[in-house]
């Protein structure tokens, strides 16, 4: 069953064709990868999925349901939560509280609730302090929630970056670098972490250049070249293709 | 804790000390705390540089002044019109130009201001009574008691600084609270967060600059005459260096903004000529030496399990 299926997406900037004619779909509970040079496109094609930016040409669906123009934040609510490449935390705020950031959405109270403490927003505030505590567990992170978020190393950075986009209760996570800056034994960590997720039923959709990650997470693999998808397979097929290795070696002449 | 109980038992008592001269300046204090609180909500919790907050303060003493003047609407049975007018306008600004960014937002608030105190001065609609304002605004009753002495409206503006401290204190530690502090810090990483960064904008200017309009109304009833000129574009200048002196986002360093900016000049009236000088210097100071203020915003406190329930250390 498909979770994900992006059909021609297509976006330009000024003159360049950042992303041209993209389609591949993402099967429910799966762990996709998504590689390809510097400058392939990568990280376009998931600002366009998560409505950072918007598609000049194409759609996006999500379980069935067109959210090409979509506001990020509704997207977010209906399911698909997103870490940045250049890591994008609340800097000055704590860590627990940057995860808190990803319950909102499954909150609801409002500043009249606040100002009253209703037992409803009371309640709320528990529940989501909870999950929030439960996600910094999930990730590695238990015991430093009081840290500010620029105190973290690089490494936990980007894994509080995970547990905010886990405490959304996404459907699919879209992951950009996950692995970037991170030292050998911190990757074979987020590799285990990357299985956790999907133990929890969350697919997941990554953007990596450390091969080892790639090749061991993933189960499908969809290589971009100059915006355009040259290949996809599993790890082993897409390896051995030609137009693969060519795009990230070059051809002999 | 307990220096806040102390200065708040000294403030309790602090009106049989002192002279109506004294009290009068302690009154300014509060109507300028409450405003400095409302711009706080705006400009340090939620980063939005609005140097125009003295409009939604007219349009809640304005609202205040031609009600009761008209239709003999007691005062403080006003403070929700008040609330409402000026959070309308607030809203009807505020839509087509909160996603300006930083500077750019700045600078129309501040056109903003200065096109409702000329509108003012040039009596639109023929209701505001142009240059000279509006006067005869009737004293406020509180339980048929009426409010006329410097030292009343102390404790009237007192119970209004209370209540807004309280409920502001509880928004600040709430899901709202948050949410602004979020767009504060990156708005993009917010609204991937799933926050609904421009409907949180909206709000949370509109929430400022309705209690503002309360406080007009405040200030209207003090007053019992209102004109263009008390709400130039000074006083939208004295609240902001308020909440960026004292501290953006942090409840005591508005209330101690306040009384900087408005008690210290009082105090120092016999240097009339070279105040502004030092209060220049000042400023250039604090903003070189603690660019977050004086009592800078402090992080929230949550009850984590194994902390004995107070939250962990920060």
């Amino acid at each position: 069953m498909t979770l994900l299926s992006l059909t021609g997406l297509t976006k330009s900037f000024g003159g360049l064709m950042a992303v041209n004619e993209v389609s591949f779909d993402v099967p429910v509970g799966a762990v996709v990868g998504l590689i390809g040079p510097n400058g392939a496109g990568k990280t376009t094609v998931f600002n366009l999925i998560t409505g950072n930016h918007r598609a000049d040409r194409g759609t996006v669906l999500f379980e069935g349901r067109d959210i090409t123009h979509w506001r990020t934040h509704r997207i977010v609510k209906l399911g698909i939560a997103r870490t940045f490449q250049t890591i994008r935390l609340f800097q000055n705020l704590s860590v627990l509280e940057n995860v808190l950031a990803g319950c909102h959405c499954r909150m609801r109270s409002g500043p009249a609730a606040a100002m009253l403490r209703t037992p409803g927003a009371r309640r709320e505030e528990k529940a989501a302090l909870e999950r929030a505590l439960a996600e910094l567990a999930f990730v590695g992170l238990a015991g430093q929630e009081m840290q500010l978020a620029k105190n973290l190393s690089y490494g936990s950075q980007r894994l509080l970056e995970i547990a905010r986009a886990l405490a959304t209760e996404p459907k699919l996570v879209i992951l950009d670098e996950p692995a970037g800056g991170m030292n050998e034994q911190e990757t074979a960590a987020l590799i285990g972490t990357i299985g956790r997720i999907r133990q929890r039923g969350i697919t997941t959709l990554l953007i990596e250049h450390d091969m080892s990650l790639v090749m061991k997470a993933c189960e499908r693999i969809v290589v971009l070249e100059y915006g355009s998808r040259i290949a996809e397979g599993t790890p082993e097929a897409v390896q051995g293709d030609p137009k693969v290795i060519e795009a990230y070696l070059g051809t002999e002449d | 804790m307990y220096i806040y109980g102390g200065i708040f038992a000294a403030l309790a008592v602090a009106p049989l000390f002192l002279n109506p001269y004294w009290v009068d300046v302690l009154n300014n204090v509060g109507l300028y705390a409450i405003l400095g609180l409302s711009l706080n909500l705006i400009v340090g919790h939620a980063g939005l540089f609005n140097l125009g907050h003295a409009a939604f303060f007219a349009v809640g003493a304005y609202t205040a002044a031609i009600l009761n003047t008209q239709f003999a609407i007691p005062v403080l049975w006003l403070l929700p019109a008040c609330a409402l007018a000026a959070g309308l306008f607030a809203a009807v600004i505020a839509r087509p130009i909160i996603h300006l960014r930083g500077d750019y937002l700045c600078i129309v608030t501040i056109g903003v201001g200065e096109i409702l105190r000329i509108a003012l001065t040039n009596d639109i609609f023929g209701i505001t009574g142009g240059p000279n304002g509006i006067f005869g605004i009737s004293r406020p009753t509180v339980f048929g008691y009426v409010i006329r002495k410097p030292h009343e409206f102390y404790y009237l503006i007192g119970a209004f600084l209370m209540i807004t401290i309280f409920l502001f204190h509880r928004l600040e530690n709430s899901r709202f609270g948050r949410a602004v502090n979020y767009l504060r810090e990156d708005e993009t990483a917010a609204e991937g967060s799933g926050i609904d960064t421009s409907h949180y904008k909206l709000a949370v200017f509109v929430l400022g600059a309705a209690w503002a309009g309360m406080a007009g109304d405040l200030f209207a009833a003090k007053m019992t005459i209102i004109a263009p000129e008390s709400f130039s574009f000074w006083e939208s200048v004295v609240m902001f260096a308020i909440v960026i002196l004292g501290g953006s986002g942090s409840i005591p360093g508005v209330l101690l903004g306040a009384v900087l900016f408005v008690g210290l000049p009082e105090a120092f009236r016999d240097f009339a000529d070279a105040r502004m000088l030092i209060f220049g210097a000042a400023m250039v100071v604090m903003m070189i030496v603690r660019t977050e203020g004086i009592l800078p915003q402090r992080p929230r406190l949550y009850p984590l399990p194994g902390s004995g329930g107070t939250g962990g250390k920060a």
